[in-house]
């Protein structure tokens, strides 16, 4: 089960791996939008929590279409299925491969990004912990997306539109979370709410992924 | 017996290709399937591999037993040659590599990336992950495409000491390997005489 891990953290490091694609986005999205609103600290402040989210999810969305599509393209795929790997490990694993790669990066650099944004001192607490808890769910879910558009080519964008709707609720509860952080009004009612969207969707969607690549490879 | 077909019928999109078909495959036997293109061996083998569920009829084997190789190889172009064979090795349980490799003649081509081998390189290095795999029943789609003469006969000698050793093989080719195990097995006449949706929900789904 490790090699599969190792192996999709080795492939997206090397040449064309995909590593820093998110990064690099979530960066000019950030960087752009106090060029795009205009030189106002006191808007940025408040848009600041609601951006980096924003930014974030985008981020996460565009490296999606790799989790299956090149397994499935140089064969890869069918040769796991037959494997003695349960799909559902199989699945999981894709899933934390792509948070590694994409979601922690994304967490660790939130912070760093949030000062661009002007995002009050005890903003930054609550931004870091409700990206951290929702990023995981986040890669549970495109993984699930991805799943469902193993077959099809160039399926970016159906998978983009298939997702979109099943991230809003990990959106709304991970940006409510940071903006309350920002206002300094307390924010744990939306952080256990963001909780248990990642522990459901950890718990439960690997079984649906699992059965739709399945019937995908038929 | 390590495989065996029961009144085996198998579908591609919904519709029959091969009806009726029976065989057994004994340790240390090969079965050499013929057909026109498009008679359904490919579909057949998938369904034989598990990774399609039959239409009527049933697949006897034991559980893990079966090692399935189709028309592409499952090489990533980013991993070196060796890291490739590593990680089909970890994740069936520990086959040795450098045997395989040596097998396959690959020792000169080990730290090269996978991108940069040839195609008939590429064909030996997938076909080394069989014996990596380290399984009973072998299931070869068109296995000595883009292979030379010399490589096909590296695949022949594997296959041979693989059937020597217990193991079995199907595998769908149109070249003469020279193997005194093969019998040959010529899918036409299952043929599926009814091209039918196989159920009224297929069409919905």
């Amino acid at each position: 089960m490790r090699a599969v891990l190792i192996r999709d953290l080795r492939l997206a490091m090397r040449a064309g791996g995909g590593f820093g694609l998110g990064l690099a986005f979530f960066l000019i999205v950030v960087v752009l939008v106090p060029f795009a609103v205009g030189p106002r600290a006191d808007l940025h402040q408040v848009i600041a929590p609601g951006i980096l989210w924003l930014g974030a999810l985008l981020a996460c969305l565009l490296s999606l279409d790799r989790v299956f599509a090149l397994d499935h393209e140089d064969g890869s795929l069918d040769l796991l299925a037959t494997a003695p790997l349960p799909m559902e490990a199989l699945v999981s694993l894709k899933a934390l491969a792509h948070w590694l790669t994409t979601g922690l990066p994304l967490v660790l650099a939130a912070p760093f990004l949030a000062v661009l944004l002007n995002l009050p001192i005890d903003g930054y607490a609550p931004l870091l912990i409700s990206l951290a808890l929702g990023t995981p769910a986040l890669s549970v879910i495109g993984t699930f997306g991805a799943a469902l558009t193993v077959g099809v080519k160039r399926g970016g964008l159906l998978l983009s539109l298939l997702v979109l709707p099943l991230y809003v609720p990990t959106l709304i509860f991970g940006a409510e979370a940071a903006r309350r952080g920002a206002e300094g009004l307390g924010y744990a009612m939306p952080l256990a709410m963001l909780a248990g969207i990642t522990c459901g969707t950890i718990a439960l969607l690997p079984f649906a992924s699992a059965a739709v690549v399945r019937v995908n490879l038929r | 017996m390590l495989l065996s077909a029961h009144n085996l019928s198998v579908s591609r999109g919904g519709i029959s290709v091969l009806e009726g078909l029976n065989f057994t495959l004994a340790p240390g036997r090969a079965l050499i399937l013929r057909g026109p293109n498009g008679s359904g061996k490919t579909t057949l083998l998938r369904t034989l591999a598990g990774l399609q569920p039959p239409l009527r009829g049933r697949v006897e084997a034991a559980p893990e037993t079966r090692v399935y190789a189709g028309h592409a190889d499952g090489i990533k172009s980013a991993l070196t040659a060796h890291e490739n064979l590593t990680f089909w090795s970890a994740i069936f349980g520990g086959g040795d590599v450098d045997a395989a490799m040596a097998a396959y003649e690959l020792e000169g081509l080990a730290d090269r990336p996978a991108g940069a081998l040839s195609a008939g390189q590429k064909r030996r290095l997938g076909l080394a992950r069989l014996i990596v795999a380290q399984r009973s029943v072998w299931l070869l789609d068109e296995p000595t495409v883009s292979l030379d003469t010399h490589a096909t006969k590296l695949f022949a000698d594997a296959v041979r000491a693989h059937l020597r050793c217990g193991g079995a093989a199907i595998m769908a080719t149109h070249i003469d390997l020279g193997l005194d195990e093969a019998e040959t097995f010529d899918v036409a006449p299952f043929k599926a005489r009814a091209a039918a949706l196989d159920s009224f929900d297929e069409a919905f789904l």
